[in-house]
């Protein structure tokens, strides 16, 4: 079962890289289809006492809303921009897979530090949801693209919901299932608000919305 | 009643998407912010019963953050009347770039105001950790579609900034919810429910390095949302594009709602012998916002964006108060009814000015009070109450903070505080003054040179702008809420000065 669980987070890494890697959005959006999938997979096999009802429903609410629904919404914003390349992103992708191969050594080094009060599933989750975090945020600010962003934003919650998966935190139902309503919304407002922006500039690169400043 | 306050918004809100009729949604939406005050008055008498075992509970801070919210809402609901009747769909020219473009439905504008006060309400009530983040990440999420109610490209970038910004701020704030339950966990199979009581109650069981860590990330999370420099860029924007309405809302009760879930996180922290670590970081972060504020209120030439560092100048006193503990304290709970009361107005009166004068530049507008009698007074007075000058309430609650400062022998900081609350003073004077006084001249208009023969500008130049018959609708919320801050700069209800201890006790640990 470790073994299963390791090689998932293994899948989990490369798909990190697979976004910062890749120039093509669709598979940019696929490779977080993907990761969401795999995320929504995980609880059930870390932990003890699995395949609960609870943890049936939970697993199963994540892999729809993470790995079908927001990818699905992320297509549609995308369809209505004729956008399909990410053009130029401030980091170029050989240079982004060098920076990726760095925020994986910090967070190996960053999970490694972390004194867990429970001994976690296996001792690379850590360290996978802290490269996350750091991937998101990465792709949030070497990139153009609207879309991009967004990805980069769910590749850091996703961090933070393996976080969560850590040592099997008994988060209350309610509280689990309002954190995957509200990154639904979340996707559900900015891909409204990317397809507004493709409609109204004929463009969606973020970095071009600067007419506001002191 | 807690499920009512909560539900009441929440339920109209969702039905206002689907009537087909305006003037019905204005009238609910009156009526439901009247059913709001109504209730949280009720709330004043007696205490409501806690719900869902004990997540959902009206303390004395969530009491206060409330009944704030609700009298701000009920203003600006008000006001929203006659805002709507004159915005209504159709295309109208923008006055900055001179495109056109439309307003978004008003079914969007009332149904996503009454979640966003719904979400509000349940900042305020909610006692768990979790059920505070989701609250407060879904105020953001309600209120994006209020920023983008001009559809055009400025409100557009000031959206996405404001989603994006927030989103990744919240995020980290959820993270450090996730190191909060990594401290309340005691064995491997116990820990500490995540209720802001049971955390306090058992805070010796916590650990020390993790409740470090998570009030961190807390406090960055939230504090972007509450506007504290270095991560308020999304603030000015987004006060400056959204409706007048809509801005007052945002500044006067949704920064509130970061403050308090800030103040939850301080609350463990304290409990647990760990106050003065959050203090020091909450007091630095404070001077950092009031310096930020003030360096851009000084070269500040858009009312709007001015309001709008004010309010991060304010939440920097918020901050710097709490930092400062004790007395100031208290300070810090009446700054904050003194603030959202002030700033609600101000801002709803930059929208008369707005509206009459198409322009957000201070070196354009001249002589509002001969154009505006009302707006202009209250413009004056209004920017006399928030830069604490008495007899408005704000004097008291900063001179409570600054005594607190001194009393505790912080001599820089209480330096540092006037100092930056003179500077303050000066930049809003000035551009304030400016459009108060002086001959209220129309700015060149636009005609067609093919139509004139290229003797435009000139022609139109001299022409005086009448003054304007203020409708009841936009000026009554503004006058009600500026006789509140003056009455609590004069004298403060015994009922409130209670509740106000008992939240300045509450946070105090």
């Amino acid at each position: 079962m470790n073994l299963l669980v390791d090689a998932m987070i293994v899948l989990l890494i490369l798909t990190n890289l697979r976004l910062i890697a890749s120039s093509r959005i669709t598979s940019c959006i696929t490779a977080v289809a993907v990761q969401g999938v795999l995320l929504g997979i995980l609880p059930l096999l870390v932990g003890t006492d699995h395949l609960t009802v609870r943890a049936c429903m939970l697993s199963g609410t994540a892999t729809l809303m993470k790995g079908i629904v927001f990818p699905w919404l992320l297509f549609r914003a995308l369809q209505a921009s004729n956008v399909q390349r990410e053009m130029e992103p401030f980091v170029g992708y050989t240079m982004s897979l060098l920076v990726g191969a760095a925020l994986l050594a910090t967070a190996m080094w960053l999970g490694g530090q972390l004194p867990l009060p429970v001994p976690a599933a296996s001792p690379l989750i850590a360290p996978l949801a802290m490269f996350n975090i750091l991937i998101g945020l990465f792709a949030i600010v070497s990139r153009r693209k609207a879309v991009t962003q967004v990805l980069g934003y769910l590749v850091m919650e996703n961090g933070i919901y393996a976080f969560g998966l850590c040592f099997a935190l008994q988060e209350p139902l309610l509280v689990e299932l309002g954190v995957l309503l509200d990154a639904f919304m979340a996707v559900f407002v900015m891909g409204i608000t990317i397809f507004h922006i493709s409609r109204e500039f004929d463009h969606m690169d973020a970095d071009q919305l600067s007419v506001l400043k002191d | 009643m807690l499920a009512t306050l909560i539900l009441l918004p929440l339920l109209v809100g969702a039905a206002a998407f689907f009537l087909p009729s305006n003037s019905l949604r204005r009238g609910l939406l009156v009526s439901t912010a009247l059913g709001h005050t109504a209730l949280t008055g009720f709330c004043w008498l007696r205490q409501p019963a806690p719900l869902l075992s004990g997540w959902l509970l009206l303390d004395a801070p969530g009491l206060l953050f409330l009944s704030i919210t609700s009298v701000l809402f009920l203003a600006v609901s008000l006001y929203a009347l006659g805002y709507l009747r004159r915005e209504d769909w159709g295309r109208r020219q923008d006055f900055e770039e001179g495109f056109l473009f439309t307003n978004a439905r008003e079914a969007t504008f009332t149904g996503c105001l009454l979640l966003f006060l719904a979400m509000m309400t349940l900042v305020a009530v909610s006692q768990h950790f979790g059920l505070l983040w989701v609250a407060v990440e879904a105020t953001t999420l309600a209120s994006a579609p209020l920023i983008y109610f001009h559809r055009h490209r400025r409100s557009l970038e000031a959206t996405w900034k404001y989603l994006m910004i927030c989103s990744v701020g919240i995020a980290l704030a959820l993270l450090g919810n996730f190191f909060l339950a990594v401290a309340a966990t005691v064995g491997a199979d116990n820990h500490v429910p995540m209720l802001v009581g049971a955390l306090m109650d058992q805070a010796n069981l916590l650990h020390i390095p993790w409740l470090k860590a998570a009030f961190l990330f807390l406090l960055v999370g939230y504090g972007t949302k509450l506007g504290l420099a270095p991560m308020h860029t999304w603030l000015p924007d987004a006060h400056s594009e959204a409706p007048s309405v809509i801005s007052a809302l945002l500044s006067g009760a949704l920064l509130n709602c970061a403050f308090l879930a800030i103040l939850r996180i301080q609350q463990v922290c304290i409990a647990a012998g760990q106050g003065q670590f959050g203090q020091s970081l909450l007091l630095g972060f404070g001077l950092v916002s009031m310096l930020v504020a003030a360096v851009f209120i000084l070269r500040q030439n858009d009312f709007k964006r001015m309001l709008a560092y004010s309010s991060v100048e304010h939440m920097g006193i918020l901050s710097l108060a709490i930092g400062l503990g004790g007395l100031a304290n208290f300070g810090a709970m009446l700054h904050a009814v003194n603030h959202s009361l002030t700033k609600g107005m101000l801002f709803l009166v930059a929208g008369n000015i707005l509206s009459v004068y198409k322009t957000k530049s201070t070196t354009d507008i001249h002589g509002v009070v001969r154009v505006l009698p009302i707006s202009g007074v209250l413009w004056v007075a209004g920017f006399l109450a928030i830069t604490g000058s008495p007899p408005f309430g704000a004097f008291l609650s900063e001179l409570v903070i600054l005594k607190s400062a001194l009393d505790q022998g912080r001599i820089l900081v209480a330096v540092a505080y006037l100092l930056l609350l003179s500077i303050i003073f000066i930049g809003m004077a000035t551009s304030v003054l400016r459009m108060y006084q002086g001959v209220p001249l129309c700015p060149p208009a636009e005609v067609d040179d093919e139509t004139t023969g290229g003797i435009s500008a000139a022609t139109t130049e001299g022409s005086l702008f009448k003054p304007v018959a203020e409708s009841a609708l936009a000026v009554i919320s503004p006058i009600a809420l500026g006789i509140a801050v003056l009455m609590l700069g004069l004298y403060i209800p015994p009922g409130l000065q209670d509740v106000l201890e008992r939240a300045a006790r509450a946070i105090a640990g």
